[in-house]
């Protein structure tokens, strides 16, 4: 099955870490000395303040998967990792983007953004700064449509994600399969 | 009871037994200089904290204890990285301890300021900066667990000034809660037992024996297992001594300069068991072309060891001798020796590789070089068989791995991983420390001796006396003979000349006693005059063949089919 926005190069994984100095520098540096790949990467903390939480998103082109979760886990502060497959997990990503949306195109944009639930944060003369949060696939198509209007700043903060609550019920999931 | 940071630091060093400690003091690691008169730990004061990094690995690879070493910030904990690094790749227990500009001037440019954890966090287990003085003896006993426990390696606590300065409320914690610490030591059962169906299918396995073997004192079981099995073993760079060199299974040091049979039998087994060993590129040449035909056990106290080089057929994390217990018991109740298949014609192959292709070199004419092989035979020959030898990185190295007879554990001391010039003194007076019954050679390259020889001083003043052979080819060696094999003997800056410095002379300023070697009659009385002063530290100059290289050889890149051997055993052969 292909998840969509998902690239089969790029798994999620969430780390639970010691809320300690130093931690992401640890992180950041064994991927980079080991040659490992981050594709994003979000970091805050958890509502057990001893803990943070790291979402990274890799690209395992650059290494197996399993050899990066077993040089991730043999960092002290590392204390839990999951991988989230993105079938059984809620991902969301934010978006931030300032658009060009001079008088003739200002509705179509505004009309974008209703279209995906999205909001107009800020109104220029010639610009409007629109925010979206959403699945990374969302988000995707999102800044694909908006890009013909003219991008003059955009900023995604990568993705964050946890495990589903509960699976589907059986009925529910072959419906699914039916769709996808 | 109210101690200052300092003391707590000094008393919490105690409490984990240290006995000796390697260190010079600077500005930001006074305060701690001051306990340390007072305390029973004994401190040895290095020339160069390069050198009490390597004098601390020395102390851990024969002792099994921990090393310590202690320097100030700044220069001296950069001076400390090359040790660390060293003891990270050979996976060698140590606790360094750097002084550090205090608290409020971290991140201004302080004098002697310099990142420590930031620069040390690549090369060691795990580093702490200590910002309170009341989490101090927290602090160290978590640095020793982990450098100790699981795969042991190197460890680091930067303490600020201000902070050892400051009063604290001793205590000495009976546990260490570290959440995200928690190695596996035992294999698991379902695994341990399907390698013992493995190993009853086989009919040319290997056991590929690492240095994990000598960390998790595993090599009385690693023999058990070979007597009950009856398979032969090969014994890596790092794991020389874990298995005796004596016995007729096994086979020795595999790999760039390993011995034919070795390398060739990998090559040809449908088995490798390898035990704390980890696939490193000098062993296996071309990962592609390594033992194509094997099946792998991989047994290893670290999980991603398993499948980072070479997919396992069978991963069993665990510790070395735990692992090789559980291996004993389950091959035996498949039957044990007697359920073993008949593997005469893989031992026979085995013996006629031995007969074809034993180490060999070229006796010097009359009048002729001298030969740094024949001086290690002799060494060898004249030396108790538990003498602890340390060697330098290069052609020596070598020649020692494959030339000593190594029958004990822990008698070798080398820089394998990470093949650090300069390792040899200081890890030898480590070592000597550690074991000061024991007769200790450091084998040394003339190259290698010029970048640590100023711990010979230390070893004088603190009447550590250990031996140094150096094996003066009067060149970088091993560069060298790349640079003659596959550049055309383009030698470029390769050259050291014999008499510059002058050995003997710089033996005698250390306050050591100097001796110089030319000719081959020279060799065994030398040595002999040297085994017999046993209260300052000797040095001998010996004056090797310069053109004389180490074989075999599996070029780099190069499949390990493709070993060459001495010249003299024509093509090699399969
Ligand atoms: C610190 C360091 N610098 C450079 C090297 C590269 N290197 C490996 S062996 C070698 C030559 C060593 O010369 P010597 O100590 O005389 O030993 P020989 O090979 O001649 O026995 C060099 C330069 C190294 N291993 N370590
Ligand atoms: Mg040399």
């Amino acid at each position: 099955m292909t998840v969509p926005g998902i690239s089969a190069r790029h798994h999620t994984l969430s780390v639970l870490v010691e809320n300690k100095a130093g931690v992401l520098a640890r992180v950041a540096g064994l991927f980079s000395r080991r040659g490992y790949n981050i594709y994003s990467l979000a970091v805050a903390p958890t509502d057990d303040e001893r803990f943070s939480r790291i979402t990274i998103v890799v690209d395992v082109e650059s290494a197996p998967l399993e050899q990066i979760t077993k040089q991730l886990f043999k960092l002290v502060n590392v204390v839990k990792i999951s991988e989230l497959d993105p079938a059984d997990s809620v991902e969301r990503e934010l978006l931030l983007c300032t658009v060009r949306a001079e008088a003739a195109v200002r509705s179509q944009v505004i009309e974008l953004v209703n279209i995906f639930e999205g909001r107009i944060l800020n109104v220029g003369h010639e610009e409007l700064t629109v925010s979206l949060d959403g699945t990374p696939q969302k988000i995707d198509d999102f800044e694909a449509l908006l890009r013909p209007y003219g991008i003059v700043e955009l900023q995604r903060t990568g993705r964050v994600a946890l495990p589903r609550l509960e699976r589907q019920a059986p009925r529910l999931r072959s419906l699914k399969g039916k769709a996808g | 009871m109210k101690l200052t940071g300092a003391q707590a630091l000094i008393k919490s060093l105690e409490m984990e037994g240290v006995e000796v400690m390697f260190g010079l003091p600077g500005g930001a690691i006074l305060p701690v200089y001051d306990p340390i008169i007072d305390s029973p730990i004994r401190h040895i004061l290095v020339r160069h904290e390069q050198g009490a990094g390597h004098m601390a690995e020395g102390y851990a690879h024969v002792t099994g204890r921990p090393g310590v070493a202690m320097v100030t910030s700044g220069p001296a904990a950069t001076n400390v990285v090359t040790p660390l690094c060293d003891a990270y790749m050979d996976s060698i227990p140590l606790v360094c301890i750097t002084g550090q500009v205090p608290l409020s001037a971290i991140g201004s440019d302080a004098f002697q300021e310099c990142d420590t954890t930031g620069i040390t966090m690549s090369v060691t287990k795990h580093n702490w900066l200590v910002t309170d003085a009341q989490d101090i003896p927290q602090i160290i006993r978590e640095a020793f667990h982990v450098a100790t426990t699981g795969r042991p390696g190197p460890v680091l606590v930067d303490v600020p000034k201000d902070v050892s300065n400051s009063m604290m409320d001793w205590y000495w914690p009976d546990s260490v809660d570290m959440p995200g610490y928690k190695p596996t030591t035992k294999g698991h059962p379902k695994m341990i037992r399907e390698a013992a169906r493995l190993i009853g299918e086989s009919h040319r396995p290997v056991i590929y024996a690492g240095g994990g073997i000598l960390k998790a004192r595993a090599a009385e079981a690693l023999r058990e297992l070979v007597e009950l099995t009856g398979i032969p073993v090969v014994t890596t760079l790092m794991a020389r001594g874990a298995f005796p060199d004596s016995h007729e299974l096994c086979l020795g040091m595999p790999g760039m300069h390993g011995n034919y049979t070795a390398v060739t039998a990998m090559q040809r087994a449908d088995l490798l068991i390898a035990l704390g060993s980890r696939f490193d590129d000098r062993v296996t040449g071309k990962v592609d072309a390594f033992a194509p035909d094997a099946r792998i056990i991989h047994a290893d106290i670290d999980p991603a060891e398993l499948g980072k080089v070479r997919k396992p057929d069978v991963p069993i994390v665990g510790d070395c001798r735990l692992v090789i217990e559980e291996l004993v018991r389950a091959v035996q109740a498949l039957g044990g020796r007697e359920a073993q298949p008949d593997r005469t014609a893989w031992i026979a192959q085995i013996r006629d590789w031995q007969r074809r292709y034993p180490l060999t070199y070229e006796q010097s004419q009359d009048g002729g070089p001298l030969k740094p092989q024949f001086v290690l035979e002799t060494l060898r020959d004249n030396t108790p068989a538990d003498t602890i030898v340390a060697a330098g990185v290069g052609q020596h190295q070598m020649w020692t791995s494959q030339y000593w007879r190594f029958d004990h554990p822990y008698t070798w001391v080398n820089s394998g991983g990470l093949g650090t010039m300069g390792f040899a003194v200081p890890a030898a007076i480590g070592a000597k420390v550690g074991k000061p019954d024991r007769m200790v050679w450091a084998v040394d390259g003339d190259g290698c001796f010029q970048m640590t020889a100023q711990e010979l001083v230390t070893a004088r003043s603190e009447r550590i006396p250990i031996k140094v052979a150096i094996l003066n080819n009067a060149y970088l060696g091993m560069v060298r003979q790349w640079q003659e094999m596959f550049y055309e003997e383009r030698y470029s800056e390769v050259y050291l000349s014999p008499d510059l410095p002058d050995y003997v002379k710089w033996a005698e300023a250390m306050g050591c006693v100097g001796f110089r070697v030319e000719t081959p009659e020279d060799v065994l009385p030398t040595i002999e005059k040297a085994n017999e002063i046993d209260d300052v530290p000797v040095v001998i100059d010996f004056r090797t063949d310069s053109g004389e290289k180490v074989y075999p050889m599996v070029p780099a890149g190069a499949s390990n089919d493709d070993i060459v051997v001495d010249p003299t055993q024509g093509e090699g052969g399969h």
